[in-house]
């Protein structure tokens, strides 16, 4: 597939990392010449520099030839505009990102006018993870698959956890809850569960079950399982703007912390009952102030990764409730995870994850659809969401009779609205939606996982 | 830096040397008669390229980062191994029983230079003169863009082994990934290589003729297989030669914009000034020859013929000769040597300093003396309408002096040898002979004119040229690196501080070095 990437600043460089396949022919252009040799450097794949609007950049970019058109510059006019040319000059898809609330309610029109395959919104979408999060906050994340039919939630065990010790086999038998555990996270390792696999203290697990079940395992093993009622924000920008607009459904107690007069300003024009607090450097200060120590979670928005980070080791040291953490630009993985931030979330990677599932639902044309994608662990483990077509070869046979690639885990059946969770006599029909857990990179096609 | 990659892609290179000297075995066969020692030389070669190479390469390292330090180490470390190793067969078989000789003339196959020190060329084995024309093809290309082309190295940081590799001020890909890029232009290559090959069998050339022409042409080498190199071949073939002389002197990505019709981008300034600096040449010299009655080139189209052959094959820093260039008048060889040091374009299989960074020089000249009239007056350098960044300027400016600098130390260093002289100045013949090493052509004027040869220098000499041939092709940068302190003195230091942690991680990869 030929993809022409515009803008090469978070978003686009986490882009064309995750695209950057034997398979894809990328071609990266950024006004900026430096940031182009960053890439290239790096990755393989073109670089072009100039403006990616206009119609010479493109050309020579290759737009004639290319499948699709990623534009994820800092602006969302000019993204729009490199979209509409490119869709003139050729015959690609165009994809666009769009971040600012004011054009966020108009994102169905702008698709359907400007014939764009796809608006993404890194920022929104960071916020709709945030507000599931909050709905479950003993869960470090909560990835909804089948239209949030099941979620595949991800939990650290503390020291006292009373699974450390217990095999995937006896926690099954012991509780008997419908429930699958689908990946162990050890330090750097990462492995999909086998029954066999015994706990142990700091592991993250993740869980594939229905909400209700999920709910019900977790209070049986002593999480906390009440949905967050107030949460205290330090930082008032986009994020913080689709946060409260998302939140206000659920009556949630607001209290959001900024620096800026005039995004507070803003802010209290918007959502009349957020408390908003306009507050300089004395963080620290004013979250005492506000009760950081009884507040149902603290979540760092500011701009600057770094404070993020502080702001939220302090707020652990102050309270046990649910923290927070965005990060934007830094990328030290074995560092952030030795910090036991609790939930970290990197609004590029959620982007990049939207557009890896559209892509290789647009590769495959051989029976099933690509409904959902999430890279669970970074490039090592992933968690796809199919629709399995007619004729596909997987349809009739019980799961104990499919030959199965290694570390693959097909973690549940969703048959007209029904959720299964898969054991050995089950059989997958035309018209289900299967969730596969793997760590087999690059699947397309749930035929993918057949060895 | 990254050793267990270096070591892991040298051995890469000899395996693939292993491969590549099949090309002399099969030959051989042919002749088995009358060759049989140069059959048992190469197979001993290919066992020990394939022993040393297996040993080097049994593992993939597990880090397989490479910055743009380790691409040029291992270009520079991976065309002396490879040289090291090629120039085996020689000394094995016994035409060229010297190891230094053997080794220069190996170097100056690779970097597609072309002197030799072998008196007579038709004495050698056949297997040993296609060998001689082998190394020029697979030099032209380059030998690390051959293995990128094939095998899947290290992913994008391949850009840095390619960047060291390919000659010119911007190496840029034709496609998004390397490995494509790389198979395109070996592609290429090899079309029209094989196009040349088919066109010359239909003049006075046998298949084995015809075939060391095409590779030694390709590789703009020069290697002669006869010992009056062109001047016994028709008028036909000569013509043949000239063309595709001029043809692998041009950047290859003009081939592939022609190829993707993208005719006006094909035909840039560099091919301009490239055609318009070989028609001018032309014209000076065919008028001097004619205007001299220079033996050989009586009539107009003989003279016409003879320089436009010499003007092609010194431009595009071939070597062959249809006349000795040598007894031509003065301003004939003034032209010729000026072109030496112009050389071919920039991403060509050829030598010299490149017509691309002669255009920036010498824009660059145009607007000092502008600067000097409009002091305030702001001007950027473009090239086809694109301006040229500040670094590719500075490159342009630092390959200059290096250039220069090490055309002046080698020039001082050979001269100390003494050699007796039999004809010309021995000022000409020096000067000449580095010219002619660092811009990979092959001959030079008086004593390393085109009917004599480099052998008479002493061992000491001869690594010089050596030294120059290698740092000509890979574009100085990649040789000179190696004489950094810095680079050597940091790595070691950074590897003994780790080996405080595991003992013995620095010993077993001493022992691999030495492997």
């Amino acid at each position: 597939m030929n993809i022409i990437i515009v803008g090469c600043g978070q978003v686009g460089r986490a882009l064309a990392e995750q695209l950057c396949e034997k398979d894809n022919n990328i071609t990266v252009i950024d006004e900026n010449a430096e940031n182009v040799a960053r890439v290239t450097d790096k990755l393989d794949v073109m670089g072009v520099i100039g403006n990616g609007a206009s119609h010479n950049t493109q050309k020579e970019a290759g737009v004639s030839k290319a499948d699709l058109l990623i534009a994820v510059t800092g602006s969302d006019e000019l993204n729009l505009l490199c979209c509409i040319i490119a869709k003139k000059a050729s015959s690609c898809q165009t994809i666009a990102r769009v971040r600012s609330h004011e054009y966020s309610l108009e994102t169905s029109f702008l698709k359907d006018e400007l014939e764009l395959a796809m608006v993404i919104n890194p920022e929104r979408a960071a916020a709709e993870e945030m507000a599931r999060v909050l709905r479950f906050p003993s869960a470090l994340s909560v990835e909804p698959f089948s239209k949030g039919r099941v979620e595949l939630i991800k939990i650290r065990l503390p020291e006292s956890s009373k699974l450390v010790g217990m095999s995937v086999r006896d926690v099954a038998s012991k509780y008997k809850a419908d429930i699958l555990f689908c990946t162990v996270e050890r330090g750097d390792d990462a492995y999909i569960t086998k029954g066999d696999l015994v706990f142990e203290a700091k592991d993250v697990v993740s869980i594939m079950a229905t909400p209700q079940n999920a709910q019900e395992f977790l209070r049986k093993i002593g999480y906390r399982t009440q949905a967050v009622k107030s949460v205290m924000i330090v930082g008032g920008g986009e994020i913080t703007h689709y946060l409260c607009s998302i939140l206000k459904k659920n009556r949630m107690n607001i209290t959001v912390i900024e620096k800026d007069r005039e995004m507070c300003d803003r802010l209290s024009l918007d959502f009349t009952n957020v408390t908003v607090i306009h507050a300089g450097a004395a963080y620290q200060e004013i979250m005492h102030e506000e009760g950081i120590e009884s507040v149902g979670a603290f979540i760092a928005l500011t701009d600057l990764d770094e404070e993020n980070i502080l702001l939220s080791l302090f707020a652990r040291s102050k309270t046990d409730n649910k923290v927070i953490t965005r990060i934007k630009r830094i990328d030290y993985d074995s560092i952030m995870q030795r910090l036991e931030l609790d939930t970290v979330i990197y609004p590029k990677n959620v982007t990049a994850d939207t557009i890896a599932r559209y892509i290789r639902s647009a590769k495959n044309t051989r029976g099933s659809n690509m409904e959902n994608f999430h890279n669970l662990i970074k490039g090592k483990v992933e968690a796809s969401e199919f629709i399995v077509r007619a004729h596909s070869k997987i349809i009739g046979k019980p799961l104990s009779e499919l030959r199965l690639k290694d570390n693959v885990l097909i973690s549940a059946i969703i048959r007209a609205g029904n959720v299964i969770m898969p054991r050995g006599y089950d059989t997958i029909e035309e018209g289900d939606s299967v969730i596969v857990v793997s760590g087999v990179m690059g699947l397309h096609d749930i035929t993918d996982i057949l060895a | 830096m990254n050793f267990k990659m270096i070591r892991y892609t040298l051995g890469l290179i000899l395996l693939f040397e292993a491969a590549f000297l099949m090309v002399p075995l099969v030959t051989s066969f042919f002749y088995i008669e009358k060759e049989w020692s140069s059959t048992l030389s190469i197979l001993g070669t290919i066992a020990l390229c394939i022993i040393a190479g297996m040993l080097c390469s049994y593992r993939r390292p597990q880090d397989s980062t490479l910055y743009s330090k380790d691409g040029f180490v291992i270009v520079a470390l991976g065309w002396i191994v490879l040289s090291l190793f090629g120039a085996l067969p020689f000394v094995f078989s016994g035409s060229i029983p010297n190891y230094i000789d053997a080794l220069f003339e190996t170097v100056s196959g690779f970097t597609t230079t072309g002197s030799s020190i072998v008196p007579k060329v038709s004495e050698l084995p056949n297997s040993m003169l296609m060998w001689r024309s082998f190394t020029h093809w697979v030099g032209g290309m380059g030998v690390l863009v051959f293995i990128m082309a094939i095998l899947p190295l290290s992913g994008a940081q391949n850009m840095h082994i390619m960047r060291a590799e390919s000659p010119g001020p911007t190496v840029s890909k034709l496609v998004p990934h390397v490995k494509k890029t790389a198979l395109i232009l070996y592609a290429i290559y090899f079309v029209m290589t094989v196009i040349q090959f088919v066109l010359l069998l239909f003049g006075d050339m046998t298949p084995f003729d015809a075939l060391n022409t095409a590779f030694a042409t390709a590789g703009t080498g020069g290697f002669g297989f006869r010992d009056d190199s062109f001047l016994s071949f028709g008028a036909y073939s000569q013509v043949i030669v000239t063309i595709f002389m001029l043809l692998f002197s041009v950047n290859f990505n003009s081939y592939y914009l022609l190829l993707n019709r993208k005719f006006r981008a094909a035909i840039n300034s560099e091919v301009k000034v490239f055609f318009a600096i070989v028609f001018v040449a032309i014209g000076i010299i065919t008028a001097s020859l004619l205007i001299t009655e220079t033996k050989g080139a009586e009539t107009f189209g003989d003279a016409l013929r003879h320089t436009a052959f010499t003007v092609a094959s010194i431009i595009s820093t071939t070597g062959f000769a249809t006349l000795d260039f040598n007894v031509w008048p003065t301003i004939a060889k003034v032209t010729l040597v000026a072109l030496m040091f112009i050389g071919a374009c920039a991403g060509s299989t050829g030598g010299g300093f490149k017509v691309s960074r002669i255009i920036i020089l010498f824009k660059g000249m145009i607007r000092e003396v502008g600067s000097i009239l409009r002091p305030r007056q702001v001007k950027k350098i473009t090239v086809d309408g694109k301006a040229v960044s500040h670094e590719v300027t500075r490159s342009v400016n630092a390959y200059l002096v290096t250039y220069v600098l090490i055309f002046a130390v080698s020039f001082f260093l050979i001269s100390f040898d003494n050699y007796a002289i039999t004809e010309g100045s021995k000022l000409v013949t020096n000067f000449t002979a580095v010219a002619a090493t660092v811009n990979n052509i092959g001959p030079g004027l008086d004593m390393v004119g085109p009917t004599v040869n480099f052998s008479f220098f002493n061992p000491f000499s001869k690594l010089v040229l050596i030294f120059n041939m290698l740092a000509g092709r890979l574009e100085l940068l990649p040789m000179l690196i190696l004489f950094s302190p810095t680079l050597w003195t940091d790595s070691f230091k950074h590897r003994k501080e780790k080996s405080t942690d595991e003992p013995y991680t620095a010993d077993e990869t001493d022992a691999q070095m030495h492997d």
